[in-house]
């Protein structure tokens, strides 16, 4: 078991040590006056017109991350919110940062250099489950792997949007739509099993209709050193309504949600009826809690070094959703990428006083006289 | 073309220095006798050289070329150097595909190629022998491993008989010399297996031709001391190997004769020897300290590219990021999202990269973000040739995009000129906030030349101005709003306060950068991208026209790395009587502002290019000048000697279509389009 540290993200030591931002960055941002970390949701709102259809999961969303936001005690240029290409990576331009609405699928590289490069930053990617799992399936795992200080939103509604419905990466097997009349036959992914088979530091799922749960997962994600992915489930009430209706009804969703809380023992299910036991390969089952001994119910544990348990975790859910964990699947302490990045450059800078003319000339130079 | 050398007289083991093809440069040889050990041995003095090496993948014919040249770099000679080699790391042993070459011409004057043909070829066994042989004049010198001429290894390549032996090479001055059997002898008592010690015979042949054309070996053999600091015995092998090569030449009666060749006269200053992927990195280097913005690369591995992530990542202590990405266009993405918080963003890569990184590449037009995007280009398309060079990607640069997405392109001319083209691009990309491409190649990467290192003090100011405050009449933040001379918009980096804004692909309105599908919008904005990469030509300074006689009817025109070939192809015009300009572009996109109006006052205008003709039509298409295009696509530069002969035949009036020596392998086009001739638009 680890320990986590949960420290701001935000630190400010513009052109001090342990912080080398260039001196011309740092000169212009401190030109521009006191920062002002003391906002409201509306500091956080832009004057354009939200262009989402009327009912879009996508609004309950941009609510809930405006809302909570300002509890982060980050001032808002300081934030920058970058996304790809779908109706979620519209959501920049609501927002009252600094952002770029990028191309289709490169969100996470466009933001790994602008993260590597300035560490003073709050970087948060917005992408949706064509854009990050198809054709920006490469850049998205390879993120994970290395650890950059970035926020993933993965909003997942399982259909492609923008585009006017076609199946996505997460849609079901047998799934109809305008691009499979006879029904889908590729497998989905699970974004949370694959973020974890690429040993992601913090992996979190939410429901966007779920306030309180999306606000508590977002905070620790945005309080987490490293790469953070938090899978959202969003409603498409165009082309895809009601896919999340199974776990958002008041009956069934208590039935087929297992609420994920550290430390806590996975009991869900009206009445605590249902819970989670280890099974006899390593990984986990569903067990009727009155069935099995107290002792055999597995407690809640996202700080574990080994992310198999995770893995088993989000192994529990079948594609009609059927034993969705949500909450905080994985959360390591893992040094980051934009952090040894500085490391290197701070070692190199100590053991090295060469100046450009130094390297210019080079070991082998020699100089005709006149 | 090829002569004899009267000047040269054949010493007692009949060892000639080979012949001169050359009709650049006059040739001078003298011949003086010294006696060292009983021996008598004559030392001729040269103008100029070309030695190529020749071996298999493994026989280290690249460290050898390298450190001979560092050798002559560093005696004061001129140099232009040619690396060659396979794309494989190592074809099966002693196999045609597994020969790796590298040439070498140096001089006691400047030189501008690596030399057509060589003057003398090593072989390290008989595939090299089989795989350069016919690029030896016949005369030259040739000096041959006879140790691998075995018959496993001449069956290997088809040698039904040993050619060393059999009179087959009697055209050239053959010597045979058992190099590695020489090199185990020397290092028996090394402590190294017999294996390991026989992979020292690239230095024992180092030694024998420092020896033979009087190279300092200090340099060599500090080299080896650093090379192999953690491994003694190495390097004390290695050095024993050098040395041993070096007394045999001094002693031996295969070799009466050794070759001086004096250095040549240059500009007082500090020199050094130098790559094009070299220059290139600390021209980036440079630009980040010039511009005060860190370095951000972004680059996947490519050949031949790679180097420049590999020199880049060395220079930590100066600022420089380097991100090793998953792909190429996380590559492009990292350093454009890096120029968003302010960096100098870089991407290098070859031509299939940029491939890659179009879609990028269009968005940092729309986003109007510096960016500078090294294309080092390789023979294609697809995979091609990734060892080789071409210009083929010159299209690919202009117009290798979706939409109006106009992107300046510079190339450099030669190794050391990738410094100055690296801070160009820097240069343009900081004041017009622009994405910029450079043009270099797998021959200009990978050879090498003398360079006049530049002091920091003479290298222009780069600093750009970020904004801090609104822009707006009304205190708002116009990140679209633009400067009415270079059209750059205000360029405000995340964190300062009070300029949040959102950029992105979708089209922007004018000033304010919001979403904007408004027609006349549009219309405005994409005229208005494509009226900044104009506005750039004014920054740029007169095309320079090399016409020394100033009566030239004829014009030749290129861009890149045919400049030398070029320029060693107008000499030989020159001393033949006739008359030529040279023109010799930087600027591919925008083409210079006076560049209409000079190729209007010539008769004819040549044009040649390692591609099928991409300069020649957008010149033509430009400027409705009925421009000749003549081209090449063989993985390797021009020939001088080819080039003059094309050149001559349109300034004699030749007509169209004429069997050149070398038709086979190139390409003369000359389009008989009834557009005026010089007429320009």
């Amino acid at each position: 078991m680890t320990a986590i540290e949960h420290t701001s993200p935000h630190v400010h030591d513009l052109g001090m040590p342990g912080n080398p931002i260039s001196a011309a960055i740092a000169e212009s941002v401190e030109a521009s006056g006191e920062k002002n970390a003391t906002l409201k949701a509306k500091d956080l709102k832009t004057d354009q017109e939200v262009r989402w259809c009327p009912g879009c999961g996508d609004y309950v969303i941009l609510n809930a991350v405006q809302s909570f936001l300002p509890s982060l005690g980050i001032a808002r240029e300081d934030m920058v919110i970058v996304s790809g290409i779908g109706c979620s990576s519209r959501f920049p331009y609501y927002m009252n940062t600094y952002g770029m609405h990028s191309i289709h699928g490169r969100a996470p590289a466009i933001a790994t250099g602008l993260a590597a490069s300035r560490p003073d930053l709050s970087v948060w990617v917005v992408t949706g489950d064509g854009d990050a799992l198809s054709i920006g399936g490469n850049h998205l795992i390879h993120t994970l792997r290395r650890n950059v200080n970035l926020t993933i939103l993965l909003f997942n509604n399982r259909i492609y949007g923008l585009t006017k419905g076609q199946y996505s990466p997460t849609s079901e097997v047998g799934k109809v739509t305008k691009s499979t009349p006879m029904g889908s036959i590729d497998a989905p992914f699970n974004p949370v099993s694959l973020a974890l088979g690429a040993d992601a530091t913090f992996v979190g799922r939410a429901m966007d209709s779920d306030r309180k749960g999306l606000t508590d997962v977002l905070r620790q994600a945005a309080e987490h050193q490293g790469t953070s992915l938090v899978e959202i489930y969003q409603n498409c009430n165009i082309f895809n309504d009601g896919a999340f209706e199974l776990l958002k009804d008041p009956t069934t969703g208590p039935m087929w949600t297992i609420p994920l809380v550290h430390g806590e023992p996975l009991v869900f299910g009206p009445g605590g009826a249902s819970c989670v036991v280890r099974d006899d390969f390593g990984g986990l089952r569903i067990a009727e809690t009155n069935q099995v001994d107290a002792s055999q119910i597995v407690v809640h544990d996202a700080h574990r070094e080994d992310p198999s348990y995770a893995f088993a975790l989000s192994r529990l859910s079948s594609q009609d959703l059927r034993y969705s964990p949500m909450g905080v699947f994985r959360s390591v302490a893992k040094p980051t990428y934009d952090r040894m990045m500085t490391d290197q450059l701070e070692d190199a800078a100590a053991q090295s006083s060469a100046t450009l003319d130094d390297l210019l000339a080079g070991n082998d130079s020699w100089t005709v006289s006149s | 073309m090829t002569g004899t050398n009267p000047g040269i007289t054949p010493a007692a083991s009949g060892v000639a220095p080979g012949m001169h093809t050359a009709a650049d440069a006059e040739f001078h040889a003298a011949e003086t006798h010294t006696a060292t050990g009983g021996l008598v041995k004559s030392v001729v003095a040269l103008d100029r050289v070309v030695i190529r090496l020749a071996g298999d993948s493994g026989d280290g014919m690249q460290l050898t070329g390298n450190r001979f040249t560092s050798e002559t770099a560093a005696f004061g000679n001129d140099l232009k150097t040619l690396p060659n080699f396979p794309a494989e790391i190592r074809a099966p042993t002693g196999t045609l595909p597994g020969v790796s070459s590298f040439q070498l011409h140096f001089a006691d004057h400047g030189v501008m190629t690596p030399g057509d043909a060589p003057d003398v070829l090593v072989v390290m066994n008989p595939a090299a022998l089989k795989a350069n042989l016919m690029d030896l004049p016949g005369g030259g010198l040739l000096i041959a491993d006879s140790d691998e001429f075995t018959p496993r290894n001449l069956a290997k390549v088809g040698y039904a008989s040993n050619p060393l032996e059999d009179g087959s090479l009697e055209g050239w001055q053959l010597v045979s010399v058992p190099l590695t059997s020489m090199t185990t002898e020397a290092l028996k008592d090394s402590g190294l297996g017999k294996k390991e010690a026989e992979r020292s015979k690239n230095m024992f042949t180092l030694g024998l031709l420092s020896w033979m054309y009087h190279r300092p070996t200090e340099g060599t053999i500090r080299f080896l001391e650093r090379q192999f600091r953690r491994k003694p015995l190495i390097a004390a092998a290695n050095i024993a190997a050098f040395r041993a090569g070096y007394n045999y030449g001094d002693t031996t009666e295969a070799f009466a004769v050794s070759y001086e060749i004096k250095p040549a006269p240059m500009a007082p200053g500090r020199y050094r020897n130098i790559s094009g992927n070299q220059a290139l990195s600390l021209g980036l280097v440079a630009a980040g300290q010039l511009s005060g913005l860190p370095v951000f690369l972004g680059a996947y591995p490519i050949t031949p590219a790679s180097d420049i992530l590999h020199e880049l990542s060395k220079h930590k202590a100066l600022g420089v990021r380097t991100f090793q990405a998953e792909d190429e266009i996380a590559g492009i993405g990292a350093a454009l999202g890096a120029s968003f918080g302010g960096a100098l963003g870089i991407t290098t890569t070859s031509g299939p990269g940029v491939a890659l990184k179009a879609e990028t590449i269009g968005l940092a037009v729309m986003t109007e973000l510096p960016l500078v995007i090294v294309d080092v280009q390789r023979g294609g398309p697809s995979t091609g040739l990734p060892t080789k060079t071409e210009q083929s990607d010159l299209l690919q640069a202009l117009y290798g995009r979706n939409g109006e997405a106009p992107v300046p392109v510079i190339a450099p001319r030669s190794p050391g000129d990738c410094f100055d083209a690296a801070v160009e691009a820097a240069r343009i990309a900081l004041t017009y906030r622009t994405p910029v491409i450079l043009l270099s190649d797998g021959y200009l990467a990978n050879g090498a030349e003398p360079w006049a290192v530049p002091a920091q003090a003479d290298l222009p100011d780069l600093r750009p101005v970020f904004a801090t405050e609104p822009n707006g009449e009304d205190g708002e933040f116009l990140p679209y709003l633009r400067d009415p001379e270079t059209l750059a918009r205000a360029w405000a980096v995340p964190g300062t306060a009070g300029l949040q804004h959102r950029i992105g692909g979708l089209e922007k309105a004018d000033r304010t950068g919001n979403i904007s599908y408004d027609a006349d919008n549009h219309d405005f904005m994409v005229r208005t991208r494509q009226a900044k990469i104009d506005g750039i030509a004014a920054s740029l300074p007169a095309t320079e026209v090399d016409d020394p006689d100033g009566d030239a009817r004829v014009a030749v025109i290129g861009w890149g790395s045919t400049y030398g070939p070029i320029g060693a192809a107008c000499r030989r015009i020159r001393a033949s009587g006739r008359s030529i300009a040279q023109v010799h572009l930087r600027h591919l996109n925008p083409l210079p502002a006076d560049l209409g109006e000079i190729l209007a006052r010539y008769d004819r205008v040549v044009c040649p290019e390692m591609n099928l003709g991409q300069l020649a039509m957008v010149l033509r298409a430009k400027y409705l000048v009925d421009v000749h295009s003549h081209t090449q696509v063989r993985g390797l530069p021009f020939r001088a000697a080819e080039l003059a002969a094309v050149l001559q035949d349109v300034i004699d009036g030749t007509p169209a279509g004429t069997t050149h020596e070398t038709a086979d392998r190139t390409d003369t086009t000359i389009l008989d389009t009834p557009a005026p001739t010089g007429a320009a638009l």
